[in-house]
């Protein structure tokens, strides 16, 4: 897979459009998952997603095609996941509250649509407490969190994803993991 | 080992950091110790509930189409200076035969005058170049922008550019015209011709 992202990466550097295409499509549910993980709320976490692909693409030609693709695109999904919560830290705790319940309202519209089975309700309801937690996490322990569950990343990943070095990422995982353990034990 | 210790070493093997010989002793550990035992069922609920919710998301529908919407235009202009600074060699050549193919329209579009090689006998009247009766010329013939008429003989190649060669005095004259060159004959009129000939001077000279 690593070797077509690389392809369309040449064809987009070459200037078609269309390729990138190809690249947006298949890495749009980890940038969004990181995205809304970091921030929330869905419809500024799609936003910044969005803003995210756009930043690759308009800087494409910065990046250094003997490198791993993903990493360069994850870094610039969280450092404008990161931008945007300093932006509105003052309110952060307020925010979070409200942020769970819009994630809430994400499965349970789903929910009221489908009339899914109960063990499938039950499942959403997990979903959505999982991530209220995750939420709640200060947010340089959630950045490590939730890169740490996505998609096989190595530490050593995270930390070029996230400029931290190594025994750092590992320091954070641990007490993010430490905090979580006390939320979601009795889930 | 005590239960910090074990702590510590939990998420060391929880990360695949620990030894065979750490996840040991901490295997011993939590066998006789039960909080830490408790500790380390807990984390591990953690770790498979936050690897289970990574696999629930998935980008909104439409997601890629907006992307694609929101995309800066591109400049034509921009692509062309990106072209030519990843193809630095096509650009060189493009340049080069921009500055020829100029050249060489001037110099077809020019070269109105009549020239003809220089050869002892040839009389040259206006556009028309003539091998005299009873006169051998001896080399190869080259007449541009005018017409040949050859009363007496060529002994070499004749190559007429831009021009004809004359029936002489009558269809008999021409007969003979042809049969009084000892080489090739050759008439040029074609633009491709042209430049192909004198291409061929270029290097041959």
């Amino acid at each position: 897979m690593e070797n077509i992202i690389k392809h369309h990466i040449k064809n987009v550097k070459k200037g078609d459009q269309a390729a990138f295409e190809e690249i947006v499509s298949f890495y749009q549910n980890k940038v969004y998952h990181i995205v809304f993980r970091m921030i929330g709320d869905t419809y500024e976490a799609q936003d910044i997603a969005q803003e995210a692909f756009i930043r690759a693409y308009t800087n494409i030609h910065s990046f250094d095609e003997n490198r791993k693709f993903s990493t360069w695109l994850y870094r610039i999904a969280t450092n404008l996941s990161i931008d945007r919560l300093r932006k509105k830290k003052p309110d952060y705790h307020l925010d979070a509250e409200v942020k769970g319940t819009e994630g809430l309202d994400m499965y349970s519209q789903l929910a009221a649509d489908q009339a899914l089975p109960e063990e499938e309700v039950q499942n959403m309801e997990l979903q959505s407490n999982i991530h209220k937690e995750i939420l709640s996490l200060p947010p340089k322990y959630r950045g490590v969190i939730v890169l740490r569950f996505l998609d096989d990343l190595s530490l050593a990943e995270i930390g070029e994803i996230l400029d931290l070095p190594l025994g750092t990422v590992k320091t954070r995982i641990h007490r993010g993991r430490e905090l979580l353990r006390k939320k979601l034990r009795h889930v | 080992m005590n239960c910090e210790e074990s702590q510590k070493l939990m998420h060391q093997y929880l990360d695949g950091d620990a030894s065979e010989e750490e996840a040991q002793l901490l295997r011993e550990h939590l066998h006789a110790c039960p909080d830490c035992q408790q500790h380390y069922q807990e984390l591990k609920q953690t770790e498979s509930l936050l690897s289970g919710a990574a696999y629930e998301l998935s980008a909104p529908a439409a997601f890629t189409d907006s992307v694609m919407a929101k995309l800066p235009k591109e400049k034509k202009r921009v692509g062309y200076m990106r072209w030519f600074r990843t193809h630095p060699v096509l650009t060189a050549a493009a340049v080069f035969f921009l500055f020829m193919f100029t050249s060489v329209f001037s110099a077809w579009n020019n070269d109105a005058s009549v020239s003809v090689s220089k050869q002892e006998g040839l009389i040259v009247e206006n556009d028309l170049v003539i091998v005299p009766e009873g006169v051998t010329v001896e080399g190869d013939l080259v007449v541009e922008n005018g017409d040949l008429d050859i009363r007496g003989e060529v002994d070499g190649d004749v190559t007429i550019l831009n021009g004809d060669l004359l029936k002489g005095a009558g269809a008999e004259a021409n007969m003979a015209a042809a049969d009084n060159i000892t080489g090739e004959y050759q008439e040029i009129d074609q633009m491709f011709g042209w430049l192909w000939f004198h291409m061929k001077q270029a290097f041959t000279f």
